[in-house]
This record gives structure tokens, sequence and C-alpha cells, in this order.
């Protein structure tokens, strides 16, 4: 979120409350990223929580200290990177002590003060340390001299800027992340360059040997010397006290009239060390950000969490967010570590890492080198799942594999495809397409017309970052989302470099941070059994929630407590509310079931009765084996159905997420080739399963032998009859991206057919996110995961089956049926009763 | 029977809009109109035809102040009756108000002032505004 909304969000919320009840004093030190986040996330949840008091010992409000090298570069101006400008503290009455006389130098924690530089104090209730590390300087004989500099803060940058503009040799010690962009930014200032770098290859933490050697030459092609292998021995000076030289081991000098070390950070305990607190490498902190001071929280890149401490933004952002839901009293989040990815930010380079890059035993990589085009791929592999990957010359796909590899996908099933990226796997449906080479009238979103230049203005104009934005305001990518991954891919080749956003779980919706997983695993856990439940526990943004996440809960519920959670009614799309299909006029349409695609005089005979009375305007045959009758009066629905049901049928839930349709072929009773009774069998499955909810629709379909008339193949769950048996496939989709079936295994009665298919659907019904259908579902989770659950281990595919049928005794009751049998309703007309129109009676 | 002379004019029992819910006034001859309540019992009226291609906002999901459109999920503002950004557009608003547990509609905004055929309320006053 950009910062911009949060400002007016919050306007003088604080402020106008000073002065009226007494309010809890927090007190922050270090005005660096990680502090000033945890503050936003504070402020949204508990606006008026605290009395807020900030030090920093930087002169200024905070910055995005990430983009500190464009700055240097000269690619970006010192007031673009700011994040919070002092009127953002102003504004929420927080109190600012900024400079470098208002560095804490001491925290008393018996008396539960601060104290700075000057003499300030500032007392506290709850206390947060944040003050980020300290650049490592060697202890090299002559690092007393003028002209040695670190690449930390704004002060550093604007040293370094105007060294360049009086002197011209620079060397920078370091060859990793920072020393690589430290050292392009000079060479933009106009310095000559040199690298020192103590290992083997440059950027060794991420980058494996072939990309650090493409890198190598990128870096050097650009005018700046790389010496690897080299270590500083001492710093030699002139007469006037300043830099001269650098001495290698081995005797050799590299002139230089500025020096600037990038050797790596140590996370700044100092303060906390002083003051007792417990530190090994950083300010020891648990799952909650809590210190082992009750009223002290840390965050950041000080702190050491589970043995780890972090130097990139993402794992610290989602340290604030955990820290923040403490201080709010809130205090359910826990941060558990994190995993995370590098992309180095210098212009005309593409890198980027993330995870494991070298393979260790067990694990295999796929790794393509194209060193003309300057294009190096490797990913790791293990156990199916990707642990990492190191991409040079193209890294549109970092954000993806990041995101497979934090959700832990399986992607077995595309490893061939894997290293050519998302667009070769078909998902966008535009194969292949670089969207820097798209024109910008290339249509992106085929549902909403909208093209790449559309797209691309948006994003400027508007400043978008996230692909929500970019769905509110383009309409892109927000109907099929089959150009999902075309748009995100346009996102990053505009936003470039900032990256600071990690790609992370997504939030169920707008109105809450928490991802499906986690509200489905609270709703059992914490036994919360209706909507408002949830929401005040997981403290949902808005009280009612939104069209997305009502009718997401309502399904939660309803799957996880069967025959105890109450239908909401007013949290369903219309179509499942009135059992129909609203149309484009508003008028609606009513699918019958026909049982397997079967039927008979008589009920054609209904059909066709029901079609006349009404007046339907329109009947047909639908590609699911159904017959459809569009163009139905709202009013006329519950007598529709009342007729409809004494002829016998159910509703065909045409409408819903639930069971659709099985479609079956004519199988062994008739057709010459049939092996087994592939219509009986499909009859059998929709008796079995119709009627139950489901996080989307989902299909079947059962074919009489391997010529696959039903086309069972692209269904949720395929039933291919063969002579020895029946073969159980899973996870296909006609639709936006076609998707065939895996086989998930093969029986030989029809009593097991029943028994895996509800098993399955009950395994979808349980663990899938809501508008996830069985074929995203199957890939994200991995076929092997479910034939654990269902093939390999039959008490679990019992108690699945043996859950499924539980719920279906609730579930199971003709909606249509069910009305037409309330007496007051059979007429139609009542109060309350949603289908009929108010009179207005203007007599 | 209403009375001709009164400024409102009875449509239902408060009860007969579920909460989060509405319910349709048909009118002969003129646009349907959508009666929403809201979770705290507040009633807005607007046209039930969604400024995007018309759409039964009635049978919308409300949430808030706000419905959603069933056909395209634009989202209106109960209150003003206006699109939620990004999207643009207006729907007519009808004043409207609960008295004694039944729900009015203000006559003068149904029946022709000057024979343009639209009836709504183009005025603020007398208007419900959300928080
Ligand atoms: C009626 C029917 C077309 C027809 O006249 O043949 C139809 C009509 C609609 N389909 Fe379909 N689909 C129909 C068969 C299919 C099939 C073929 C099938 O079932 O064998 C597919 C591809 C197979 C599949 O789903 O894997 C199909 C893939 C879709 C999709 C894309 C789903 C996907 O996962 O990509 C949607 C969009 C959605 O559900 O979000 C959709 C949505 C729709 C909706 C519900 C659009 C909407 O939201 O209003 C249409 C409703 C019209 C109505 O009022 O009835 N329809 N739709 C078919 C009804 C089958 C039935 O008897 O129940
Ligand atoms: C040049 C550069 C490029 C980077 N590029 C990336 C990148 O591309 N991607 C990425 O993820 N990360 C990058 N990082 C790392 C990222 O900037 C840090 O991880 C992040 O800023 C750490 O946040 P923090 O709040 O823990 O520390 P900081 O942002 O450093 O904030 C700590 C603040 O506390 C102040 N402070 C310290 N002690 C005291 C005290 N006693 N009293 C008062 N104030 C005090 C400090 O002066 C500082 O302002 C980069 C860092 C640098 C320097
Ligand atoms: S393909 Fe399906 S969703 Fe598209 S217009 Fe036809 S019926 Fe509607
Ligand atoms: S008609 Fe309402 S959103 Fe399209």
């Amino acid at each position: 979120m950009s910062n911009g909304q949060k400002m007016n969000g919050h306007a003088g919320a604080n402020g106008s409350e000073r002065g009226g009840r007494q309010r809890e004093r927090l007190v922050v030190i270090g005005n660096g990223m990680a502090g000033m986040r945890t503050l936003e996330e504070l402020l949204e949840i508990a606006p008026d929580l605290y009395d807020i008091t900030v030090f920093g010992d930087e002169p200024w409000g905070n910055y995005n200290r990430i983009l500190l090298s464009p700055v240097l570069a000269g690619e970006k101006r010192p007031d673009e990177i700011v994040l919070n400008d002092r009127d953002w503290y102003a504004d929420r009455g927080i109190r600012l002590e900024a400079g470098p006389d208002k560095r804490v130098v001491r925290i008393e924690r018996g008396r539960r003060v601060v104290i700075a530089a000057d003499g300030t104090e500032a007392p506290y209730d709850r206390l947060l340390i944040a003050t980020g590390s300290r650049p490592i300087l060697l202890p090299l004989p002559g690092r007393e001299l003028d002209g040695i500099l670190t690449f930390r803060d704004m002060a550093d940058v604007e040293a370094m800027q105007a060294a360049a503009r009086t002197y011209e040799r620079a060397v920078v010690i370091g060859g990793g992340l920072l020393g690589l962009e430290a050292a392009a930014g000079l060479q933009a200032n106009g310095m000559d360059v040199t690298v020192v770098h103590l290992m083997d290859r440059l950027m060794e933490r991420q980058l494996d040997g072939p990309a650090a050697a493409m890198l190598k030459r990128a870096i050097e092609a650009r005018g700046i010397s790389v010496l690897l292998e080299a270590e500083t021995e001492a710093l030699l000076g002139n007469a006037e006290g300043r830099v001269r030289a650098v001495r290698l081991k081995g005797g050799r000098e590299v002139p230089a009239d500025l020096v600037v070390m990038a050797v790596g950070i140590r996370p700044d305990t100092e303060l906390a060390q002083a003051a007792g607190l417990h530190c090994d490498r950083g300010i020891v902190v648990d799952d909650t950000m809590l210190t082992f001071d009750p009223r002290i929280h840390a965050v950041g890149e000080c702190v050491s969490h589970r043995g780890r401490s972090y130097g990139l933004v993402a794992p610290l952002f989602e340290q604030a967010k955990v820290a923040a839901n403490h201080l709010a009293r809130a205090a359910w989040a826990s941060y558990r570590g994190s995993v995370t990815a590098t992309k180095l930010k210098v212009s005309g380079v593409d890198l980027y890492s993330a995870g494991e890059f070298s393979a260790a035993d067990g694990a295999e990589e796929i790794v393509v080198q194209d060193s003309g085009a300057g294009v190096y791929k490797k990913i790791v592999l293990e156990n199916g799942r990707i642990r990492g990957c190191v991409l040079y010359g193209e890294t549109v796909d970092g954000a993806w594999y990041f995101d497979l590899m934090r959700s832990g996908t399986d992607v077995s099933d595309m490893r061939r495809q894997l290293v050519f990226g998302q667009a070769h796997l078909g998902d966008s449906g535009k194969g292949g397409v670089n969207v820097a080479d798209m024109a910008d009238e290339m249509e992106v979103c085929g549902c909403n017309g909208v093209c790449k230049g559309d797209i691309v203005h948006a994003i400027t104009e508007k400043n978008l970052f996230t692909l929500d934005d970019v769905r509110a305001h383009t309409k892109a990518s927000s109907s099929c989302g089959s150009c999902t991954g075309l748009v995100e891919q346009i996102l990053a080749s505009v936003l470039g470099g900032d990256y600071s956003e990690a790609p992370k779980e997504k939030p169920l919706c707008a109105c809450t941070d928490y991802p499906h997983d986690v509200v489905r695993r609270t709703i059992l856990e914490q036994e919360l059994k209706t909507i408002p439940d949830v929401m005040a526990f997981l403290e949902w943004r808005n009280p009612d929630g939104c069209a997305t996440c009502r009718p997401a809960l309502n399904y939660y519920l309803l799957c996880a407590w069967p025959g105890e959670y109450v239908d909401d009614a007013q949290s369903r799309f219309i179509n499942e509310r009135a059992h129909g299909n609203i149309q484009k006029d508003g008028t609606y349409s009513v699918v019958p079931r026909m049982w397997g695609g079967l039927t008979n005089p008589r009920e054609l005979r209904a059909i066709a009765d029901v079609a006349e009375k009404y007046a339907v305007r329109e009947v047909k045959v639908t590609g699911g084996q159904r017959i459809d009758l569009f163009g139905l009066r709202k009013e006329d629905l519950p007598a529709v159905w009342r007729d409809l049901a004494r002829a016998g049928f159910v509703s065909g839930h045409a409408y819903g997420k639930a069971l659709r349709t099985v479609k079956t072929c004519v199988g062994s009773e008739w057709c010459r080739f049939g092996t087994q009774n592939s219509t009986a069998l499909g009859v059998a499955l929709e008796r079995l399963t119709w009627g139950s909810w489901m996080p989307h629709k989902f299909k079947m379909a059962v074919s009489g032998c391997p010529r696959n008339c039903a086309e069972a193949t692209i269904k949720d769950f395929g039933v291919v009859c063969v002579d020895s048996g029946f073969e159980l496939h899973v996870g296909g989709n006609g639709g936006v991206k076609v998707r065939v079936t895996d086989l998930l295994a093969k029986v030989e009665t029809e009593a097991e057919v029943l028994e895996y298919s509800a098993a399955f659907i009950q395994l979808y019904r349980e663990e899938a996110h809501y508008l996830e259908r069985t074929a995203p579902w199957v890939e994200r989770v991995g076929l092997a995961h479910i034939k654990a659950r269902i093939v390999e281990d039959a008490a679990s595919r019992k108690a699945l089956y043996d859950r499924f049928l539980h719920s279906q005794t609730f579930a199971q009751k003709d909606p249509w049926a069910e009305r037409a049998a309330r007496p007051a309703e059979r007429e139609g007309r009542t109060p309350g009763d949603e289908f009929a129109p108010l009179a207005l009676d203007l007599a | 029977m209403t009375d001709k002379t009164q400024d409102w004019i009875d449509i239902a029992p408060l009860d007969a809009v579920p909460r989060l819910g509405a319910r349709v006034v048909r009118r002969e001859g003129r646009p349907d109109i959508a009666i929403f309540r809201t979770r705290d019992d507040r009633i807005f009226a607007l046209e039930d035809r969604c400024p995007h291609r018309g759409g039964p906002l009635s049978q919308g999901i409300v949430h808030d102040c706000r419905v959603t459109c069933p056909l395209h999920n634009w989202v209106l503002e109960l209150d003003t009756g206006r699109a939620v950004a990004p999207d643009e557009g207006t729907v007519r608003r009808f004043r409207v108000r609960v008295a004694k547990g039944v729900i009015q509609l203000a006559r003068a905004d149904l029946v022709d002032g000057n024979g343009a055929g639209e009836t709504g309320c183009d005025a603020e006053a007398g208007l419900e505004r959300c928080a």
C-alpha cells in the first residue's frame, strides 16, 4: 500500500484525541524502515492506543534505504525516496526526535526511560528497538584516514557524491550486493572504480560460479575493474592524511582517493546490550518479536530470530506486521522466519537469486546457459519442489519461482517447461511473450479489452504497485484471470528495481491480511461458527466484509461444521440464493437435474409444460448434457421449481459452487465398444454427490471405454472404464486454461469408484481455497499429496469418505422441494419472500 | 390504503427486507426501485439499475453501506448512489424512511414533477448519509 493512501486515512486521528484519556506511551528507537513500518501497521489497526515518540539519529524522516543505490547513481533524487516525511509524524501526533544529538545513548529499564545524547528523556510503557545494523569497518591499518567511507545512509551517499566531484579513483572493498551497487554508482559519477573482493567469485552468497562469472564480465564491460581473491592489507595515506592507495596481500598497491568498505553489516545491539537485554549476534526475540524484557519489542536488522538475522526488507516487513499485532494487543500473529530473494539493482544488469543455489544431497539442478545471449538460469529442485534459483540476464520469472518455492508447490509436472518460464506453461495463453517487446496496442486482457499501453499508463500515472491496484483501475485480470501472469510481468517491468514488496501468500481479500489457509485453520482451531465470529476474531477491516470474503467464509464454515452451521443466505451470490443463473437482462435460467444425462418422455413432457406455462424464452441443450430454460422472471422461480419438483426433478445446481453434472456416454448397454455400464455408474456418482457445496464448481464424467466420449479426462473427477476395471482421473479442466487430468488410481469395482470419488471430493472441499478449481489445486498441492491421502492410506480414504457422507446428510435437500413445501410460500407472494416484488400503491 | 395527501407512501414492514439484503419495488412503466437494509437497520433506496450495464442491484451482496452488483461486481454506495472508484457512475436515489416499523418512500420522488417521466430525488435534503 502506498504511503499516500495511509496518510489520508489517518490524518489527524491521533492529534485530535491528545490530552484526553491517559494513553500508554510507546517509544521507538530507530527511525528506519522496520521501525516505521511497524508504526504504520500499528496505526492501521489501533490508531489511538499510544502516545508515540520516535528517536532517530539521522536528521530527517524515514526514507527508503534500498533506493540509496539509484540515488547514488543519479537515477533518483533524494526527495523521491522519502517514505514518511516530517508531516507524516506531525499529522499523527507522533513526537519525532531526529538528528545526531537525538541518538539514544541509554535505556534505563528500571525507570523505563530512554535517554538521548543531548539529554532528552522519554518514559515508556512499551519500547520498540529498531536500530538496524552497522556497516563493518575492517580493522585495517590506516582506517582513520580521510576518504574512507561505508555505504549505509543518506550521509554516506552525500559524502561519496562530494568525493566524486573532486577525486578520480575509488576502490570498493567487497564484491557483494552492496559493494557492486556502490561501484556502479561511483562509476556513474565519473570515477575510476576497482572492486576488491576476497573470494573467488562475486556475490558468492547468492550466486554460483557460472552466474558470478557472467556478472563479472558485465561489470567489467562497464569499465569497472574487478580483483578477485584479493585481500586488503592496509590503507595508505598521503601527507594531508587522505587515503592514496589500498595495499593488497602480496604487496600490490591500487591507487585510491576514496575507499568504500562494503564488507558486511553487524546488527546494532550496542544499546540493548548495555541495557542488559539478552543478545547473541542480534537482539534475541521470540516469535512475537518480544525481547527478554516483556515491555520491549525489537524488529529489523538488529534482531536475532531463531538464530537468524536478516538484511533485506521483505522479512523485516513481515516482522513489523507481527510486532504491530502484539503492540496493538491483538496478540495472535507470529513470525516464523522468512525465505529471502535478492535482486541486484545495477541498471543494465539483470540478476535474481532466491533460496539455495547449490544442489546438496538429494537435490537436482536444471540449468540453462546461453553465454552468447547473456542468459543463465538455474533451478534447484528437491522432492519435486523448488529450493532455490539463480537467474541472470532474464529475471522476469524470478517472482514466479519464488512464489512456487514459498508455497512449496509440487512442480514435477511442469519440470520440462519450468526453466522456460511461466509464459511457456500456456498460463497466459499468449505463449512466450516478452512483455518489454510487446506493443502498446497489444491486448492483454481479452475479457475487458485492456491493452498493454492502458496498463502501463495506469501504473505510471496512478502510482500503482500491486496486481490488485491494476485490477481495480484497469479491470485487466479482474475477470477470468488468465492474463494475471502477463499483468504481473508488466508490473515488474514497469516498476523495475523497486521490488521491496516480496511476493507473499495472497490475503483472502482486501478486508484482511490473512490468506485462505490461515482463515480455514483458524475456523477449526478456534471453533468459530459464524461469519461475524470469524471476522471479529481475525479482525476484519470491514465489519460486514465484502462480496469476495462473505461467500468464502460462508463456504468454509459450512464445510467445517456440517449440520451445525446455519447457512447465511445474504452471503451467497445471487445464483445460489435464487437457485438459478442470473442473466444479463436480470432474468434467470433454470436447469433441472437429469441424472447422468438420462431422461425420459415423462420428464421431457414436464419440462415442456413448464416452458410453456412460464413463457420460457429459450430452451437449450447445454454442454453438460442437461436442458436449460432461459428468460424466467424471478418472481416465477418458486412456482417453476414447484412444478418441476412435482414432476420428480431436483435442482441441477448449474448455478452453484457445487456438484454440477456427471456426463456419461452410452456404455456397455448399447455401445459396441463399451466395457462397463458407464451410464449407470454416472447416475450412481451423481446420486452420491449431488447437493454438495464445494470451493468451486465440480464436474464429473464417466466414459465407457478409452475412446472417452464423455471427455472424462478434462473433468474434475473423470472415470474411464476399461475391461479390467476403472481408471480414475482427477484435476482436469476445460474452461479458460485447459488441463488434462492426472491418473489417480485404477480400481476394480464400482463401489471403489464411489468411495474414491467421495474421498477426493472431501479432500478438495477441506483443503482448496474458495474459488480454486481442482486443476489449480492439484497443481498447488501436488498429486503425490493427494495420492498419499486417498490411494496409499486406506484409513485416510475411509475417513474422508465418511466425512463426506456425513456432510451429505445435510446437503442433499433439494432447495426446490424444500421451498415448495413451505405452505405460506406456496402461494409465492408473502412479505419477506425475496422473490416477490413489493407493490407500490400511488393511488 | 395510503392517503393521497400524505407525503410518505407505505411500502412494507421493515422485516420484509432481510438484514444485509434487499427487496424490489415494482413500478408500472418505470424502473424498479431497490430497497436495501444494512446490518444496523438503516434503509436506502436506489433505482434497481446498475450504471454499468443495468444490472439489478437488488440482487447483489450488501456490505456496510454498499452493494456489489451481481453482473460485473461494480460496488455502489447506498447513500450517494455513486460507484466506488475506480468505476464511475451514479444511480438515482429515493428518499426513504422507517416510521413505526414500516418502510416508506417519499411520494414526491415517485410522481412526475414536470412530466419528464424520470423520478427520484435530486436534492441532498432528506437523504440519509453513511458515517
Ligand atoms: C449452460 C452452459 C453453456 C451451454 O449452453 O452449454 C454454460 C453456461 C455458463 N457457464 Fe459454462 N456452461 C456450460 C458448460 C461449460 C463447460 C462444459 C462442460 O461442463 O462439460 C465448461 C468447460 C469445462 C470445465 O468447466 O472445466 C464451462 C466452463 C465455464 C467457465 C470456466 C471455468 C474454468 O475453470 O475455467 C465459467 C466461468 C466460471 O465458472 O467462473 C463458466 C460459466 C458459465 C456461466 C455460469 C457464466 C455465468 O456466470 O453466468 C454460464 C451460465 C449461463 C446460464 O445461465 O446457464 N463456464 N462451461 C453449459 C452448462 C453445463 C451444464 O449443463 O451444467
Ligand atoms: C545501499 C543499500 C541498498 C540496499 N538494497 C536493498 C535491496 O535492494 N533490497 C533489500 O531488501 N534490502 C536492501 N538493503 C537493506 C535494507 O535497506 C535494510 O535491510 C533495512 O533498511 C533495514 O531496516 P532497519 O529498520 O532494520 O534498519 P535501518 O533502516 O537502518 O533503520 C535503523 C535506523 O535507526 C537509527 N538508529 C540506530 N541506532 C540508533 C540510536 N541509538 N538512536 C537513534 N537512532 C538510531 C539508524 O540511524 C537508522 O536510521 C539495502 C541497504 C543499503 C544500505
Ligand atoms: S462460453 Fe460460457 S460464459 Fe462465455 S458466453 Fe458462453 S455460456 Fe457465457
Ligand atoms: S451491470 Fe452492474 S457491474 Fe455491470
